[in-house]
């Protein structure tokens, strides 16, 4: 292997979330002051690259859409073990939605250039659509495979992937180069040691904007893309909330025609 | 794709098959796909790929598609992402639908993507609602944040407009007396790269009642403490014929199975009667279970989210409670 890609999504620390608030008038999502972690598939991904390049050689690097603060979530990632990180940065970007995404994704690929995988978690845990890595296939003019759970290169350079389906696994032979994304049965992400921390520090992050990466406004940001947002509300629900009460024999009494009456059950 | 001069509202069903059997998906999509089309006056079209179909095309007729695309071909005997996305591409460029609805099965959310890419046409994923606004665009009702918000998304300028469905959430017609057209395609693949070689698929075969099709589910949660308790959830499910479903702890604990996870990556259930034990009541969680008809929670702390979603609340230890309920249900059935 020469090089891996590895696409690596900050995004606001899932243990926080309760602090997620909606702005009633903008009708925006409102996560100040919630820190951004590496989004937990691409952990996996990024364990994944490492682990092949412990074995066959070649070098890891990160690639991250997002705002500049980025830089703190790809130090993590860099901690980890990979060898430097590109960040796509740039106003014009904001808004977009998969496509577009996948669009500003591949020219950070065409950038950097002579790869033979691109490794992706299969969904973020805030979006969570799982639309980019097909996408970005697409985008590439490369073969992508999803939800993968085993992933092995021979000596002759072919990648035997396990697919995860409903019913079972899938077995495919595929050569590279090929956009990957992972699922987290695939492996155990690596812990961050000191020496790691110490080490991301004089590692590389070059920033890119579109100026470098040149991609047609027309494909990009709000205005580029095909899906746009009607309407975001919390979710409310209405149930009745009766609370039973009593004895645990009282309770059991009032459970017990609870279930009988809705009809599920033969009396 | 641009929608200019696109006067065909077909509404597109992608009937996911593997090896001659339909995924549930496949039908409940036609039944929401009957709907919508019956709205506008225009025709539902299931479009089927694989191998040796002739025995299963008609099944997409009776559950209510007007037409069925049928792609019969060794090409596509198995599922492979680029050959199918290639015969799509070919197909949506000749006949310009309206819609495409897709499952978000492993299948369907590999495909649908790389298909609205290459049509440059948008995609929502996900979707636990459809329904046409006033100017015939698609309203898709997909969840975000782990299910604390609902979005809803259109696509005012791009034709096809494209949704994966999550499976479970609409409802399949019942099996009717009706015609319709069965039309072959014929497949042809280019010399191009096709991707990976299929090798072999392992199946593994369930032996459960399947979660997604039971009408009484008991699911558990991290409250419900250790491997031993879970067993009280099985005997409950036993007796009431039920199926056991979990939230994220459960599993990863070992208690209970990826297929039993219930919830926003996991599975959607809509049971008539729900039964959650020691479930906190995570959104990731409640998206997959909040249809059901009648929602009982157990829960010690009184406080519990989940209580938020239930018709009728026990905040009591389930220790307490579930083995008397056992009892007293076995009473009844001996009576």
């Amino acid at each position: 292997m020469k090089r891996i890609i590895v696409c690596v999504k900050p995004v606001p620390d899932p243990k926080e979330w309760d602090k997620v608030s909606m702005d009633p008038e903008t009708k925006t999502l409102k996560r100040e002051g919630i820190p951004s972690v590496i989004n937990p598939l691409d952990k996996h991904a990024l364990e994944a690259a490492l682990a092949l390049r412990d074995l066959h050689g070649g070098e890891v690097v990160l690639l991250s859409m997002a705002p500049p603060f980025a830089q703190a979530t790809l130090r993590e990632g860099l901690a980890m073990g990979a060898d430097r990180a590109v960040l796509v940065s740039d106003r014009v970007f904001a808004g977009s939605d998969s496509l577009g995404t996948a669009e500003i994704l591949a020219a950070g690929c065409r950038w950097i250039n002579d790869f033979d995988l691109v490794l992706c978690g299969n969904s973020s845990i805030d979006g969570s659509t799982a639309q980019v890595c097909s996408q970005l296939g697409e985008m590439l003019s490369l073969p992508n495979v999803m939800h993968v759970t085993g992933l092995e290169l021979s000596d002759e350079g072919k990648l035997s992937i396990t697919q995860k389906i409903e019913s079972g696994f899938v077995q495919l032979s595929a050569r590279s180069p090929i956009v990957l994304s992972v699922r987290k049965e695939l492996n155990k992400p690596r812990y961050i040691a000191f020496t790691g921390i110490l080490a991301a520090e004089s590692k590389e992050i070059v920033t890119l904007s579109n100026d470098e990466l040149c991609v047609s406004s027309e494909c990009i940001g709000l205005g580029g893309s095909p899906t746009k947002m009607a309407g975001l509300e919390l979710r409310t629900f209405e149930r009745k909330k009766e609370k039973l009460e009593g004895t645990a024999e009282d309770i059991v009494t009032a459970l017990v025609e609870k279930i009988y009456q809705c009809g599920v059950l033969e009396c | 794709m641009e929608m200019a001069g696109n006067k065909n509202r077909d509404v597109w069903v992608f009937a996911e098959q593997r090896h001659g059997e339909f995924h549930d998906v496949s039908c409940e999509l036609i039944g929401k796909a009957r709907e919508l089309a019956d709205s506008i006056g225009s025709k539902v079209v299931a479009v089927l790929f694989g191998h040796d179909l002739d025995g299963i095309a008609n099944t997409l007729v009776k559950h209510g598609a007007d037409v069925v695309f049928v792609a019969d071909s060794p090409l596509l005997a198995e599922y492979r992402l680029l050959p199918y996305t290639h015969v799509f591409e070919q197909m949506v460029t000749e006949h310009n639908p309206d819609i495409i609805l897709m499952g978000a099965t492993a299948m369907g959310v590999e495909l649908a993507p790389r298909l609205a890419a290459r049509l440059r046409t948008g995609l929502s994923a996900h979707c636990i609602d459809l329904k046409l606004n006033d100017d015939g665009n698609l309203l898709q009702v997909v969840p975000g944040w782990g299910g604390g918000v609902v979005a809803t998304i259109a696509c005012p300028d791009h034709r096809p407009q494209m949704s994966t469905v999550m499976p479970g959430a609409m409802k399949a017609l019942p099996e009717m007396d009706r015609d319709g057209a069965i039309e072959k395609i014929t497949v042809e693949l280019p010399d191009t790269d096709m991707g990976p070689e299929f090798v072999k698929v392992e199946r593994i075969v369930a032996t459960e009642q399947p979660l997604e099709k039971a009408d009484i589910v008991i699911a558990g949660g991290w409250g419900v403490g250790s491997e031993e308790d879970w067993s009280l959830l099985e005997e409950l499910a036993r007796l009431l014929g039920g199926a056991v479903g979990s939230t994220r702890p459960p599993v990863d604990e070992g208690w209970a199975t990826e297929n039993q996870m219930i919830g926003q990556s996991g599975k959607t259930v809509r049971p008539t009667l729900y039964i959650g034990i020691g479930i906190s009541g995570v959104m990731h969680h409640v998206v997959g279970m909040d249809q059901s008809k009648l929602i009982i929670t157990i829960n010690s702390d009184k406080n519990a989210d989940i209580f938020e979603v239930s018709d009728v609340i026990v905040a009591e230890d389930f220790r307490k409670i579930v083995p008397k309920l056992i009892e007293e249900i076995k009473a009844r059935k001996i009576q």
